[in-house]
């Protein structure tokens, strides 16, 4: 988030640094892959399946269709959840920061769901709506709207009175005042509950596909579970975090670099 | 005193809220006409209420005791503030656009508006990429770009070196010329205040009050630095609390 074009270290360091820290990335990437083989040859194969037969059963079942559209189904989920959650966060965050009146409205409720646990939220979710598609998706946005009524109610908080009176001066539109003034003001913040949204969506998804759904990654990893294999399990885990890494830096890092474009003029 | 039409402004009482939780009078008594069309300057000892004065009748503060003419509320009117508070993440042209009223020819005034201020060719530009002369030109810009009725200007010229300032000064006059608005500006500076003024308003320590409504006689085609000098030289004499060299 932060812009560190400017901390640029001096013109020979790169030279002598970037492959240092090339190196120690792949040095540990590599240890990475030596304790896991460590743990098939400790363990055996059928409790720490080694990384060639994992990645042997990702590249099979993604020739058969069967894990690309499970894939598929979880990452509708999330982006489901995430927009929901994300919508609603913001605009509750919003108001709680910019309204004395909501924010002592919404604090009980906003410390209630911080603090209930992910598990009960999906369980009374599934007992009070459904064994249904709205209510697994519901059942993550509420865990992760707390979460960004935080992160979003700082940022309101910080905004600046200055661009505000500005803006009222000449007489912008609710649209404008919102688009133009208040959202830039707020994108670090909304760039950050986005960030640590999807990371707990993801894995929250997962948990209620394994309570109450008939498809999708969790799903799987119950069912393999029951099974007991262990080889299907890392598969799965490995091709979601893939995807997701993905979305990172695919999706989210170049909309942030995107958004913050006129932070970068020197004078 | 002043005989022409104008505004009229009557702010018995106002209060902020001090460290503990008494009010803190801030004006008491602030009446004065502003007068159509012409350039009037308020002076006053610092932190005597003018910046105050100016968020009543901007509408930024309604909390106040006492009566401005309903047309302020009416008229188009335009600000450029200490800071030039431009929206960072817009272009110099969006920035003049976005304060247009919804229909206006905009690309064509915020060409206009550009080229009026000497900023042609930066309209591309993001604020930060301007200094600080450049961005007050461009706040300028958005401010004749909405064809105000009243222009209101807190101090905006300070913290430029005085060159720069000089010509920012001159802008405004030829500006103000051309497109006859009323403007209020709030200073420190007497001489620049004697330089564009045909009226200066000067105020009390705080709480505010209006002690004088000064008219410039020098007629504005002899307004040099020595002429502009002698006449601040002697409001001072006449103010010494209130007007500091």
């Amino acid at each position: 988030m932060a812009d560190t074009s400017s901390l640029a270290p001096p013109r020979t360091a790169p030279r002598r640094i970037v492959p240092a820290r090339t190196l120690a990335g792949a040095l540990s990437v590599a240890a990475f892959f030596a304790v896991w083989m460590l743990g098939t040859w400790w363990m055996g194969p059928r409790l720490c399946p080694s990384p060639a037969a994992v990645f042997a059963f990702i590249v099979r079942e993604t020739a058969s269709g069967e894990l690309p559209a499970e894939l598929g189904i979880t990452l509708a989920r999330v982006a489901a959840a995430f927009v929901i959650a994300m919508t609603i966060g913001t605009a509750a965050g919003l108001l709680m920061g910019r309204s004395r009146l909501a924010n002592t409205i919404g604090e009980p409720w906003l410390i209630l769901l911080l603090n209930a646990p992910a598990l009960i939220v999906i369980v009374l979710a599934y007992i009070w709506i459904g064994l249904t598609e709205t209510a697994a998706i519901m059942a993550v946005a509420i865990n992760k709207i707390p979460n960004v009524t935080v992160t979003i109610r700082e940022g309101a908080r910080a905004m600046d009175p200055q661009l505000t009176e500005m803006a009222r001066i000449y007489r912008f539109s609710r649209r404008q005042m919102l688009t133009e003034v208040m959202l830039p003001q707020l994108q670090p913040y909304i760039a950050a509950a986005a960030r640590s949204g999807i990371a707990l969506i993801w894995k929250i998804v997962l948990v209620v596909e394994l309570l109450g759904r008939s498809n999708g990654v969790g799903f799987q990893i119950h069912l393999y579970f029951q099974l007991f294999d262990v080889r299907a399990i890392l598969g799965y885990t490995l091709a979601f975090v893939a995807v997701m890494l993905v979305v990172e830096f695919a999706v989210l890092q170049p909309w942030e670099r995107r958004a913050s474009r006129w932070r970068g003029g020197a004078r | 005193m002043l005989e022409r039409d104008g505004y009229r402004v009557d702010i018995r009482t106002k209060a902020h809220r001090g460290a503990d939780g008494s009010p803190v009078p801030v004006i008491e008594g602030l009446a004065f006409t502003l007068p159509e069309r012409a350039f009037t300057s308020v002076i006053g000892p610092s932190g005597c209420g003018k910046t105050t004065t100016l968020r009543i009748l901007t509408g930024l503060d309604t909390a106040y005791d006492g009566a401005i003419d309903a047309r302020f509320g009416d008229a188009r009117i335009a600000v450029a503030f200490q800071e030039p508070r431009l929206l960072p993440w817009r272009t110099v042209a969006q920035n003049v656009a976005l304060a247009l009223p919804p229909g206006a020819e905009r690309a064509a005034r915020v060409a206009e508006a550009l080229a009026d201020v000497g900023l042609d060719g930066l309209g591309e530009r993001y604020p930060s990429q301007l200094s600080l002369g450049q961005a007050r030109r461009a706040a300028l810009a958005r401010a004749f770009a909405v064809r105000p009725d009243i222009l209101f200007l807190d101090e905006p010229f300070v913290s430029l070196d005085e060159s720069s300032a000089q010509h920012l000064r001159q802008l405004l006059l030829n500006l103000w010329a051309r497109y006859r608005v009323t403007i209020l500006m709030v200073t420190h500076n007497v001489r620049e205040a004697v330089q564009l003024s045909d009226h200066i308003i000067l105020l009390s320590q705080r709480p505010a009050r209006v002690v004088d409504v000064v008219e410039v006689t020098l007629a504005r085609n002899e307004r040099d630095a020595e002429s502009t000098t002698r006449f601040s030289q002697e409001l001072a004499a006449l103010y010494p609390t209130i007007v500091a060299l």
